[in-house]
């Protein structure tokens, strides 16, 4: 996974959660950095791709690890 | 490019009705839509400091009941005392287990994404209620008041 500047857990949480607090963690971020967010909830790989689409943070990476969701999105 | 609109009635004051507004309301917000609920009728209930909403199994054959209960209590069943609040426990037990946000979270949120939050002036009088049961941060108004921002709307959705 490639570098990132801020990392957000949001394991166990279910949706709408891992894209308010991913919003909010952004939202005090200067653009250009990297956000690493860690989800559980399988919705959340749709979410994010959608969430890039609309916001125009773009969406860099998305995998799954040991039934992890890993993100990494460059705010705009 | 222009910012969208979501425009939201919220009508009903059960536990499982107050997730739809806050959870599409706040998840619009945080896409960047300008976002207005306006909450009529039993919907006052999800805008109360004091929440004490409920789910209830009677009349609602698509709830899922744990450990197969819908065959053990069939429809009359549901009307027994006691079961409207042991499966509001459940509900709530099954939702924390989940990851699932509370009411009161959720709307905390949907008011810091700055979802704007319209009380039916007319039914607060109608049920006899006083601004003082409910959260601080909402505008009490009318159905014109609504549409003002309804009308321009690109989506507007009826809870």
């Amino acid at each position: 996974m490639a570098d990132y500047d801020q990392e957000l857990d949001a394991s166990g949480l279910n949706c709408p959660l891992p894209i308010l607090r991913a919003k909010k963690t952004l939202g005090a971020m200067e653009a250009g950095k990297v956000l690493h967010i860690i989800a559980t909830d399988p919705g959340s790989v749709k979410d994010f791709e959608a969430f890039a689409k609309q916001t125009g943070n773009e969406l860099m990476e998305s995998k799954e690890e040991g039934g992890k969701f890993h993100f990494l999105i460059k705010k705009a | 490019m222009e910012q969208k609109k979501l425009a939201i009635i919220a009508t009903k004051g059960t536990l499982d009705w107050a997730y739809p507004p806050f959870i599409l309301g706040s998840t619009a917000a945080a896409l960047g839509y300008d976002v207005e609920i306006f909450f009529t009728f039993y919907g006052l209930q999800l805008l109360k400091k004091d929440l004490d909403l409920k789910v209830s199994p009677l009349g609602n054959p698509g709830m899922p009941m744990p450990m197969g209960m819908d065959k053990w209590f069939p429809v009359l069943g549901t009307a027994l005392p006691g079961m409207e609040a042991m499966m509001t426990m459940m509900m709530k037990q099954k939702m924390a287990s989940k990851g699932v946000a509370s009411v009161e979270e959720l709307r905390e949120l949907s008011q810091e994404a700055e979802v704007r939050f319209i009380a039916c002036q007319m039914t607060v009088d109608l049920f006899d209620m006083d601004h003082n049961q409910f959260i601080d941060g909402i505008e009490y108004a009318g159905a014109a008041r609504f549409f003002e921002f309804g009308g321009e709307a690109d989506i507007c959705m009826y809870m």
